[in-house]
């Protein structure tokens, strides 16, 4: 069902969208050493994404991001489980992770850690999880 | 291998998450599934002999040391469970395949069994008091779903219930947790262990008592001892045989297994919560006791047959001297096997018969006779007739009894194997013997595919009696590991 008369709240979204977005990109890799991470990270796009179904209604947002949030919610599961599951190679305890600091071009001195591959597996976890939540109490109606 | 005794819990999980993604496909699922049980089988064979021969193994998980990190530890206890575990969740599984219907398998059935085993064996396995609650969250979680899905009336109606009777006993575990953490400061089995013994020199602390009894109640409601099994006839009448068979056999001992390790673990000093857990479990036999001659539905019957259980064992691991708790840890094993096995069967006879009423059905023997004789030597084994392997372990609690001077206890569970093996024959005569009948749709089910898995499951059962005298050193050792917590301590703590 699409309301009529939300001129005002269809023209913010377009700018408001990309803010969330970015915001929640932020939050994710600040998770790194500040507060923040993959799971608030996920819940702000989630958020982003509940107000694009708040503005329009869940068909147009399906035309404009074909995404199957269950695949989504497994492949993050994969992430995380792989990730956790690499210190088997290693013959470590399960879950350890490695880190270094690494130079790159352009980006100049960067800490790389493989918890935020993790961290990347809960994120979409996220999304998934909340999406097919909303999707699924929103097509009761 | 540093890392063999997740892998019981991580297999599980892996696939889970690969039958995400093929759940359409439903060969590719049950080769995916079948293949993971199997794996998951072995590396808990792997366990068990490594747990045998080199004692208690634990992993620190992110290399935390403990007591700051979480822990998994397998003693040959948890060992056992998991192994005992494993091995139900493939019978149950090749049973599902023939049984449980294309609309469910479609819908995340397989991903969702395997969930729920990550959450048994991460219960099993774990040595952090809060990481238990995370995986007794993951396994009812995972039985929500499986009790839910399909959507039948009964089913929606029985899984409000369930779900409500389990939030409320999550959040006391949750408080329970809260309670501990105040008294020692920490969270890990082994470090809870030592703390309270430091301060239970001069008498054990009342809080403690009460922390005891909160224990008790959140995993009696998980086990359904008496008087908080309320929830139980019905919630798991609702769901098909295999998860049925799942439940009775897996979840209710997760209760047990937790009662088990916190009160040999935590509060073997407390005398009172030991007084407790042994009058609860000697009302639990009695009231389930009651039930199963009572009821005249075949589920029911065997449901009830949960409870008496449950007493049984929990009164061996309330004596706590090295017979009883053997006993117990004999008998928890032979329970789930064939309970497994005799839930599975009489899901064959509701598919042969389309009812579960003992007054609907009769001379089922002539025309299925391996279904019949094989729920006969089910029925015997659950009874403890020698040398089927419900002898051993009740011999050995009731001989602990006697020991522990607990005479009515020892008593009543003898008696109570009479009245077991009345429940069980009264199916037997009143639904194998008798007049043979026809029923509508009985052409449909696939009998001898189905009777594949729970014949598995009995010559199990009678191995596992048979050979008593081969298995018992393992019995020993996880008993001998439960009087002694210090082994446990020292396991985790000193290295």
């Amino acid at each position: 069902m699409r309301k009529t008369n939300n001129l005002i709240l269809e023209t913010a979204i377009k700018v408001l969208l990309f803010f969330i977005v970015l915001y929640s990109v932020y939050i994710f890799t600040a998770g790194h050493y500040y507060p923040g991470g993959g799971f608030i990270g996920g819940l702000m796009t989630a958020g982003a994404i509940v107000l694009l179904l708040i503005t329009y209604d869940i068909k147009t947002v399906e035309e404009l991001l074909p995404v199957n949030y269950r695949i989504l919610t497994a492949i993050g599961l994969l992430f995380a489980i792989g990730t956790s599951a690499g210190s088997l190679l290693f013959n470590v305890p399960f879950l350890t992770h490695a880190f270094g600091d690494v130079h790159l071009p352009l980006l100049g001195e960067l800490s790389l850690h493989t918890a935020t591959l993790f961290d990347l597996g809960v994120y979409f976890v996220v999304v998934g999880v909340t999406m097919t939540i909303i999707q699924t109490i929103g097509e009761d109606e | 291998m540093t890392n063999l005794i997740i892998l019981p819990i991580l297999i599980p999980l892996f696939t889970g998450v690969i039958l995400i993604f093929l759940n359409k496909r439903i060969t590719g699922q049950r080769v995916v599934a079948t293949i993971s049980s199997i794996s998951t089988m072995i590396a808990a064979g792997l366990i068990v002999q490594k747990v045998r021969t080199d004692g208690i193994q634990f992993l620190n998980m992110s290399s935390w040391d403990a007591p700051f990190g979480i822990t998994l530890v397998s003693d040959m206890f948890s060992a056992l469970l998991v192994l005992t575990t494993s091995l139900i969740s493939f019978v149950c599984l090749i049973y599902s395949f023939k049984s449980i219907g294309e609309e469910r398998e479609k819908y995340y059935y397989y991903a969702v069994f395997n969930f729920l085993l990550v959450g048994v064996n991460g219960a099993f396995t774990t040595g952090d008091i809060f990481n238990l609650f995370v995986f007794f969250e993951v396994m009812l979680m995972s039985s929500y779903v499986l009790l839910v899905l399909g959507g039948t009336k009964i089913q929606l109606r029985e899984s409000i219930k369930y779900l409500l009777v389990n939030v409320i006993s999550s959040a006391l575990f949750v408080i329970a947790v809260a309670y501990l953490y105040s008294v020692v400061g920490t969270l890990n089995m082994a470090h809870i262990s030592s703390r309270i013994n430091e301060i239970s020199v001069n008498g054990m602390p009342g809080i403690l008592t009460v922390i005891a009894v909160l224990f008790l109640i959140v995993f009696g409601l998980k086990g359904a001892i008496f008087p908080l099994y309320f929830w139980m006839p019905g919630s798991y009448y609702a769901p098909p045989t295999p998860v049925l068979a799942l439940f009775g056999a897996l979840l209710t001992k997760v209760g047990v297994y937790s009662i088990t390790r916190t009160y040999t673990l935590f509060f073997y000093h407390d005398i009172e919560a030991f007084g407790i857990l042994s009058i609860l479990a000697i009302l639990s036999i009695v009231f389930g006791v009651i039930g199963a001659i009572a009821y005249w539905d075949i589920k029911n019957i065997i449901i009830y047959n949960i409870i008496i259980a449950v007493g049984v064992i929990l009164y061996g691991v309330s004596v706590m001297n090295i017979a009883s708790i053997s006993g117990a840890v004999y008998y928890l094993i032979h329970d789930m096997i064939i309970k497994a096995a005799l839930f599975l069967l009489i899901g064959i006879v509701i598919k042969i018969t389309g009812t579960s009423n003992l007054r609907n059905m009769s001379g089922l023997i002539t025309r299925y006779p391996g279904l019949g004789w094989t729920f006969f030597i089910a029925s015997l084994a659950l009874a403890g007739i020698p040398p089927l392997s419900g002898f051993v372990g009740k011999l050995l609690i009731v001989q602990g009894g006697f020991e522990g001077e607990s005479f009515i206890g020892g008593f009543i569970t003898l008696m109570s194997s009479l009245l077991v093996l009345f429940s069980v024959m009264k199916i037997f005569i009143n639904g194998f013997w008798g007049k043979d009948r026809i029923y509508s749709g009985e052409e449909k089910a696939p009998v001898k595919q189905l009777l594949i898995a729970p014949v598995i499951l009995v010559v199990i059962s009678a191995f596992y009696g048979i050979g008593t005298e081969s298995i018992l050193p393992y019995i020993t050792q996880a008993a001998h590991t439960l009087i002694n917590p210090n082994l446990y301590i020292d396991a985790v703590l000193k290295e």
